[in-house]
């Protein structure tokens, strides 16, 4: 039978967002209340059918791990396959693979025991609630080497300047894959590639030296090989700056938006103990999303609470993102605000960014 | 070898519950916005370092059985001990139900041997209480008592109400008094007992043979370890308890939930991280409350959508509440949805009920809070539109 095992390939991700991820990489920042960027990725292949998941990272994982566990929360705790954290640690003198391809050369074993034969690869910024098992059908009746997934937007910002374009002839074979900044195809980061294929790419890419193996190996030899295209369409966000990362979050305070991010089947992360939302007295709360563990006794609008944040009376929050553990004190002002985890802010404090900008506060921090 | 074994009764039916269990053991009544009752007793013995566990199931064990799983919410998923689901079942000899709470122990008594343990904690699953097990093992030890008893202080006008245990200085127990007419002491039996297993194993086996016993702790053991002289304590416990027992009672624990200097489990597992409450957990995005939304001295779960007003009231996951709908006093359990213009006050509205735009249902102060679902709201609305 022909099935997908997953990748989630970390490693060409640059840390962009300054203090948010001065500690943490991109995959593990907070989103949405309760959920981690990486959160999106691994719901989308468990749901795509996905039983194996390898996640490549190499650096400021400590948070990721800890968010990751046994992958239970993803139902990846198997005896067979399941999910493996892949960090880069060999000790092969002869090795001469550069960038991701020292992860894809050391972990060999990972695709050889695996018993799929096409690999979904994905990053984790791009954000959507879906599956891929439409992508493989149309990947497996074309035959297709790879199937790279792409999105059409309607607004092209900063934040899609990274990913390539993606242009194809009238059968939605890709013939070119470029930097064209006007051109709304933009590459998700997800694609499908025959196993067996991958495993050439990665002989290949070494033989000659290169260090990205999608970009040396695939985009390079579009001519060589059957590239197919899949449109995704549906809700979706590119996460990676911190404009972006904020009015990601913020958009899905408009209804429609979230619905459609958050319908069945959800988006899985890890659970916690945290008791439901303790509204107080005072509470005013208006269009707002709020996890779990809350105490709130303030004034809320348009923003976005993670669990275990607590809000004293008479503070008013407004279009602010406040992480974990957040502990607000009273007659605080927070407009356009990022907080980050544990950060507390004392009694009579006004804090105010702009909507392009943000003012972010760092972890832990006193203010 | 286990120093001290669990065995937790959650068989019982809960009848004065009325709906909320007619296809649910008391246990798994849902509570407290994302709990089981079960979950505060499950959860007391994570707390407390006992994680060999032997739950007994007997009425509608199905929803229970499921929440419990392989007890991972509760690092109960062990390899050695871990907690087991015990129902009633045949051997080789036959089998029979539970008769009584102490038959459930007797016919489990191969499943305690088996872990050898010195101690034996005999605990039920109605009840809403934190507490650490280790200090009543710890002074059960100290009085080298065969059998401790927790009680808690009641007001002397309701003393008649309870199972009172009559005590001499130091708390050494002297008699039982079920539900006494005229009471001589005001410390009720809270129904947690710690039990040195050979004396218990031994009375078990005893009662077990007599035809005219009910095979009931506190009608039955206790008074026939009392006639023996055995050493016997009361353990005096003085947080918050509450039996969930009917309809009234659950909905005033519920409210209780909301006030945060009644020390009700909630509140106190917020400050102090030894005293978590853990449950099996949906994984649900964060609650919405829309722009036309309002909640005050409420708790509200995961995965709601809330577009009405919410006042002194405890909100389950995946709620729907619309526009204008006015919800006083109430509980809404997992996946209801309240249309627009409804009215709620006083009410307890059961898993996944649609409530249509425009009812209005109301329990007054003095009557007992009203129970919904989808079967009696039909009948429900059209009553009170007579009465209107």
């Amino acid at each position: 039978m022909e099935r997908m095992m997953g990748l989630i390939n970390l490693e060409h991700e640059h840390h962009v967002f300054n203090e948010l991820t001065y500690f943490r990489n991109n995959a593990s920042l907070p989103f949405a209340g309760r959920y981690r960027l990486i959160d999106f990725a691994l719901s989308n292949m468990t749901n795509s059918g996905i039983e194996e998941v390898a996640v490549f990272v190499r650096n400021k994982y400590r948070s990721l791990l800890d968010h990751l566990g046994t992958g239970d929360s993803w139902d990846l705790d198997r005896r067979h396959g399941g999910l493996f954290i892949l960090p880069p640690d060999w000790n092969d003198p002869t090795d001469r693979s550069l960038g991701d391809l020292s992860f894809f050369h050391n972990n060999r074993d990972y695709f050889y025991r695996g018993k799929a034969n096409h690999v979904l690869v994905s990053g984790s910024q791009f954000i959507a609630n879906t599956d891929y098992k439409d992508a493989f059908k149309r990947h497996l009746i074309h035959d297709a080497d790879v199937t790279v997934i792409y999105t059409d937007v309607d607004t092209i910002g900063p934040e899609h300047q990274a990913y390539y374009r993606v242009e194809t002839d009238q059968d939605g074979w890709v013939t070119q894959m470029t930097n064209d900044h006007r051109n709304p195809n933009v590459f998700t980061g997800v694609y499908i590639i025959k196993k067996e294929l991958l495993l050439d790419i990665v002989d290949y890419c070494i033989a000659y030296n290169y260090d990205n193996l999608f970009m040396n190996g695939i985009k390079e030899r579009l001519q060589e090989l059957k590239v197919y295209s899949y449109r995704f369409e549906g809700y979706h966000a590119f996460i990676n700056t911190t404009e972006s990362y904020y009015r990601e979050n913020m958009k899905l305070l408009q209804e429609q938006n979230f619905l459609r991010l958050f319908q069945k089947p959800f988006i899985r992360t890890k659970v916690s103990s945290n008791p439901p939302v303790k509204y107080q007295a005072q509470a005013v709360v208006n269009n707002s999303i709020i996890a779990n563990g809350c105490i709130i006794n303030g004034d809320v609008e348009n923003s976005i609470l993670f669990r275990g944040v607590e809000v004293s009376e008479h503070s008013q929050i407004r279009n602010s993102i406040i992480m974990q553990r957040c502990k607000i004190e009273e007659d605080v002002y927070l407009e356009n605000v990022i907080l980050d985890k544990d950060v507390h802010v004392k009694s009579g404090q006004r804090i105010i960014g702009t909507k392009e900008k943000p003012y972010i506060v760092a972890k832990r921090q006193v203010v | 070898m286990k120093e001290c074994l669990g065995m937790l009764l959650a068989g019982g039916e809960g009848k004065r519950l009325g709906p909320l269990t007619s296809e649910n053991a008391k246990p798994a009544v849902p509570f407290g916005g994302k709990y089981r009752i079960i979950d505060f007793t499950l959860s007391n013995c994570a707390n407390s370092s006992i994680p060999t566990l032997g739950v007994l199931t007997q009425y509608s064990p199905i929803m229970l059985n499921r929440h419990i799983g392989t007890g991972k919410p509760w690092d109960m998923d062990r390899r050695d001990g871990g907690v087991t689901t015990l129902s009633p079942a045949i051997g080789k000899h036959g089998g029979d139900w539970y008769s009584g709470t102490a038959d459930a122990i007797y016919q489990n008594i191969h499943f305690i041997d088996q872990y050898n343990p010195k101690y034996v904690l005999v605990i039920s699953g109605d009840h809403i209480y934190q507490m650490n097990y280790q200090s009543i093992l710890r002074q059960h030890k100290e009085t080298a008592a065969d059998a401790t008893i927790s009680v808690i202080e009641v007001p002397w006008d309701e003393a008649s109400r309870f199972g009172i245990l009559n005590t001499e200085d130091g708390l050494r127990i002297y008699e039982f008094d079920e539900k006494p007419a005229e009471p001589k002491n005001n410390l009720a039996s809270m129904g947690i007992y710690m039990f040195t297993w050979s004396t218990l194993r031994k009375y078990l086996i005893e009662d077990a043979e007599n035809k005219n016993s009910s095979h009931d702790f506190g009608k039955d053991i206790i008074p026939a370890m009392l006639e023996d002289n055995k050493p016997l304590f009361g353990y005096q416990f003085d947080g918050y308890w509450k039996d969930v027992g009917t309809i009234r009672s659950y909905w005033e624990a519920t409210m209780d939930l909301l006030d945060e200097n009644s020390g009700s489990p909630i509140s106190v597992a917020r400050e102090d991280m030894s005293k978590q409450i853990y449950t099996n957990e949906a994984n649900l995005p964060p609650h919405f409350i829309g722009t036309s939304g309002t909640v005050i001295n409420s708790l509200i779960n995961s995965g709601c959508f809330i577009y009405g007003h919410i006042l002194n009231s405890v909100i389950f996951q995946k709620v729907l509440v619309k526009k204008n709908a006015y919800i006083n006093e109430s509980i809404l359990h997992p996946g209801v949805c309240v249309g627009e213009d409804v009215h709620l006050e006083r009410v307890i509205v059961m898993e996944n009920t649609e409530i249509a735009d425009g009812v209005r249902i109301h329990a007054l102060e003095e009557e007992e809070p009203i129970v919904i679902n989808q079967e009696n709201l039909s009948e429900y609305v059209a009553v009170r539109e007579e009465i209107v």
